[in-house]
């Protein structure tokens, strides 16, 4: 599935991933800790995070749609063999979860600001249209699914980097190393010979 | 795939400690950031929770400012107001509004003369943006900072016998409301009531200059003053039936005053109102059309947070905006997810008990 311009090997994400990957890294926590801190102060400071926050959330929908469609043409590096297969299984479905929430909440924060009839202003003035009619209900079930999310979405994360640590420091597999943000052939035994 | 030797078994535990360290960390992070940890900050849902009377909020309902009913009208500008906001409404137009008169209570229920503080909550649209406010009758904020704010609740709410005085004689801001709460009058109608924004914003000119401005809405109906008493006897529900009846027979209206700031007024405290001689604009009128129901109405679900402004109107650095806008949103999110507590009205089409044949 590799082989594009700005690949390195099988064995490794494309450039384009990694950037992407470790770009939307920054994004994404900076994304919950700016949530869950506005939503627990009535400081001046509330506006600006809820400004930043609608703002990323936006930048993180367009850009994990763009991830989404890098990875159906790329692909990525098959998982070692030697991974046991409860271990791949766990990959395959965080990364389903991880991708789900990376698309699905931007969506439903935005649909909540729509069902609860508040105009969507983003950074700079930028305004967006609404995406749902006003509507109680749905206000709230969108609010509750936000919310419960956010601490889905930071636990997963956490589980994420966990095991990103765990193949990095003790199965040593090349996992790691497949997203690592250091460019690929960095280590001598990949290094190739010219 | 590049493997590299397995570690040996003493620094794979170690491994998985400086893993484990990492996590927890990472979760403690969250946790600080979320206020979890931090019991004394003051959050919304702890400032919100404050304004509910002593047997819990009515549910469904905002809480505060209960009790109102809805109407929709225009703004009509007159375009004086473009000298200080580029804001679209302040260009010279008709522009729809939908609003809410209300009252200063947790209560939907309570009788109207027990209530000493009523609101305005105003919504402006013009080219695709929005200007929405809410605003209250008192010339002055009762307190300088949202934290004082809160104390006040809670020396409200307080069984120590001293709370209140402790609290007047750490904020010697709070007597001058009392002066106002004690003598002021009852207007007979929300239609003559004045309706202030308290709170400084900037308006931001077509040039780009920046003016600190507070705003009034000034009734054009005559008031008719009255003693607490007097305005009991009118009966509980006095001012929805009354405004009700009013704007049916035609509609009310009420100017917008744009105050501005001299350099050293007080923008960050409304506690202080500003010195008289300010200079002023009419910016336009508020005209009131159509008043209803607030169950069904336009109002019921519109959060009157009043830093959701146009392109030229902005906050200042008055903490109160800020603060209002946190509360209302818990406001908003408690009350939409209790609608099934909200006494809507049957829906259209629903049909009264059938007669049976």
């Amino acid at each position: 599935m590799n082989g594009d311009p700005m690949s390195s090997d099988s064995a490794h994400f494309t450039v384009l991933q990694r950037a992407l990957h470790w770009l939307m890294a920054i994004g994404i926590l900076a994304m919950l800790f700016i949530g869950v801190g506005m939503v627990s102060t009535v400081a001046p400071k509330y506006l600006p995070l809820v400004e930043t926050h609608k703002t990323l959330g936006i930048a993180i929908l367009v850009l994990a749609l763009f991830r989404l469609a890098v990875r159906f043409i790329y692909g990525s590096p098959p998982l070692p063999a030697s991974m046991p297969a409860p271990m791949k299984l766990a990959a395959h479905l965080s990364h389903y979860g991880l991708y789900a929430l990376m698309i699905g909440m931007p969506l439903i924060g935005w649909a909540m600001l729509s069902a609860g009839a508040y105009p969507v202003v983003l950074y700079g003035g930028i305004r967006l249209p609404a995406i749902l009619p006003q509507s109680d209900q749905l206000h709230a079930l969108l609010w509750q699914a936000h919310v419960y999310l956010a601490f889905a979405f930071f636990a997963l994360i956490l589980m994420h980097l966990a095991a990103g640590l765990f193949h990095a420091l003790i199965r040593r597999d090349g996992v790691f190393e497949s997203m690592s943000p250091l460019p690929a052939g960095t280590r001598p035994e990949t290094t190739p010979a010219e | 795939m590049a493997q590299s030797p397995r570690p040996t078994s003493r620094a794979a535990i170690g491994s998985l400690v400086l893993i484990a360290g990492v996590v927890a960390v990472g979760a403690g992070a969250f946790a600080y950031t979320g206020g979890f940890l931090s019991p004394e900050r003051l959050t919304p849902p702890k400032l919100v929770a404050a304004l509910a009377p002593p047997g819990g909020p009515a549910l469904g309902h905002r809480r505060n400012h209960a009790k109102g009913i809805c109407f929709t009208g225009v703004f009509r500008s007159n375009g004086q107001g473009a000298a200080l906001s580029r804001a679209p409404m302040l260009a010279v137009g008709d522009y729809p509004v939908v609003g809410r008169f209300n009252l200063g209570t947790p209560d939907p229920s309570a009788p109207d003369a027990t209530v000493r503080v009523r609101g305005l909550g105003l919504q402006i649209t013009a080219g695709g943006q929005v200007w929405r406010a809410a605003m209250i009758d008192p010339p002055f904020f009762p307190v300088a900072t949202p934290d004082a704010f809160y104390a006040l609740l809670e020396a409200g709410h307080s069984k120590q016998p001293d709370a209140m005085k402790n609290f007047v004689a750490a904020h010697p801001e709070l007597p001058a409301f009392g002066a106002w709460a004690g003598s002021a009058p009852y207007m007979a109608s929300y239609a003559e009531d004045q309706f202030n924004s308290l709170n400084a914003f900037i308006f931001t000119d077509a040039a780009g200059a920046a003016h600190a401005v507070r705003w009034s809405y000034k009734p054009e109906a005559q008031p008719q003053p009255l003693s607490k008493d007097d305005f009991a006897k009118l009966g509980p529900d006095h001012l929805e039936t009354e405004i009700a009846e009013r704007v049916a027979g035609a509609p009310q209206r009420w100017t917008l005053v744009l105050t501005v700031a001299e350099p050293g007024d007080p923008t960050a405290d409304p506690s202080k109102a500003w010195p008289e001689g300010r200079r002023t604009v009419e910016a336009g009128t508020l005209v009131v059309e159509k008043v209803e129901d607030e169950r069904d109405g336009p109002c019921r679900d519109i959060n009157f947070d009043p830093t959701l402004l146009p392109d030229g109107i902005s906050v200042s650095d008055d903490p109160f905006p800020a603060a209002r806008s946190a509360a209302y949103a818990r406001s908003y999110n408690l009350r939409t997810a209790e609608w099934k507590d909200y006494p809507y009205q049957a829906p259209a089409g629903a049909a009264p008990q059938a007669k049976q044949p």
